[in-house]
C-alpha cells in the first residue's frame, strides 16, 4: 500500500481484533473474504439513502406512509431494505403537534438498514443522556429550536425495537417528484435531530 | 469548552448527511465479525446487543469502538 511508508504503530485494541479475527479464520468460523464484503456493504450500500427513499414514498403515497405507520418493519421490506437491526422498526410520524427524537440509552442501536451505521455523536454518552433528560434544550444547541408548544417525545430504542422519524415534508415541494423529494431527506431528519 | 464540545468533542455534528463509517480498519473488522457470527451462529442479533450493552455499562467512558471489541471479546467467549 502506497500510505504505509510511516506506519503508525499498533494499538492494543487493534492487535487484539487482529488476533481475534486471525482465530476464528482458523477454526472457520469466518472468512476474511466474507468480512471484506459485509465491510463494503456498509460503508457503500446501507446508509441514509435507503431511508431517504421510504420517506419520500410515504410523502407522496398515502397509502404506503398508512402501511409504514402501521408496519415499519413490513413496509420498510416492500423497498427491499432489511436485515440485523432492522427486524423490529418502528416509524414515528412528526406533525405540526409532535416532535420525535430518537435515542438508545443503552447501546447506541441503530437501524442501519434504513440509515446505515450510527454517527459518532449518536453514540455519544452525552447524546445518549441528554436526549432523554433534556431534548428540548439539546435540540436547541443542535440548531433546531422546537416551539414549546410542540410536543416532543423521545424513543428510547432500549427495547427490540428500531425507531425511525417520518420528518414533515417541507412547504413548497409540491411540484416536486419522488426522486427529487429523495434528496432533500437528511439523515439528522430521519433521528429527529433536525427538521426539514 | 462550551456545552456542545463537551457534548460531541470533535466529532461530526449531526447536521448532514455523510460521513467516514470507520475511524479506522480494525472497528470495520470488528462489526463484520459480530455480524458473520451471529449470522454463522444462527443468533440473533441480540444476542450480540447483550454484550455490547454490557460493555458500554461497565465503562461509559470508553470509547464506543472499544466497547465494541470488548463485547466481541466476551460474546466469542461465551458462544465459540
Amino acid at each position: 500500500m502506497s500510505h504505509d511508508h510511516h506506519p503508525r504503530p499498533t494499538t492494543a485494541v487493534e492487535q487484539r481484533v487482529a488476533a481475534l479475527e486471525a482465530l476464528l479464520t482458523e477454526k472457520g468460523l469466518v472468512d476474511p473474504v466474507v468480512l471484506d464484503q459485509i465491510i463494503d456493504h456498509y460503508e457503500h450500500e446501507v446508509g441514509p439513502m435507503n431511508g431517504a427513499k421510504v420517506v419520500a414514498r410515504a410523502w407522496v403515497d398515502p397509502a404506503y406512509r398508512q402501511r409504514l405507520l402501521d408496519d415499519g418493519t413490513a413496509a420498510i421490506g416492500e423497498l427491499g431494505f432489511g436485515g440485523p437491526e432492522g427486524d423490529h422498526m418502528v416509524v414515528v410520524e412528526n406533525t405540526a403537534e409532535v416532535h420525535n427524537l430518537v435515542v438508545c440509552t443503552l447501546c447506541s442501536c441503530y437501524p442501519w438498514p434504513v440509515l446505515g451505521l450510527p454517527p459518532t455523536w449518536y453514540k455519544s454518552a452525552p447524546y445518549r443522556s441528554r436526549a432523554v433528560r433534556e431534548p428540548r434544550a439539546l435540540l436547541n444547541e443542535l440548531g433546531t429550536p422546537i416551539p414549546d408548544e410542540v410536543e416532543i417525545r423521545v424513543w428510547d430504542s432500549s427495547a427490540e425495537v428500531r425507531y425511525l422519524v417520518l420528518p414533515r415534508r417541507p412547504a413548497g415541494t409540491e411540484a416536486l417528484d419522488e426522486d427529487e423529494l429523495v434528496g432533500l431527506v437528511t439523515r439528522d431528519s430521519m433521528i429527529g435531530v433536525a427538521v426539514l | 469548552m462550551s456545552v456542545l464540545d463537551e457534548a460531541f468533542g470533535d466529532s461530526t455534528l449531526p447536521r448532514a448527511n455523510g460521513e467516514v463509517t470507520f475511524d479506522a480498519p480494525w472497528q470495520g473488522r470488528a462489526l463484520a465479525m459480530a455480524v458473520s457470527l451471529v449470522d454463522h451462529l444462527d443468533l440473533e442479533w441480540d444476542a450480540f446487543r447483550r454484550h455490547l450493552i454490557s460493555a458500554i455499562e461497565s465503562e461509559p467512558d470508553r470509547a464506543y469502538w472499544d466497547s465494541f471489541a470488548a463485547a466481541l471479546d466476551a460474546f466469542v467467549a461465551q458462544h465459540v
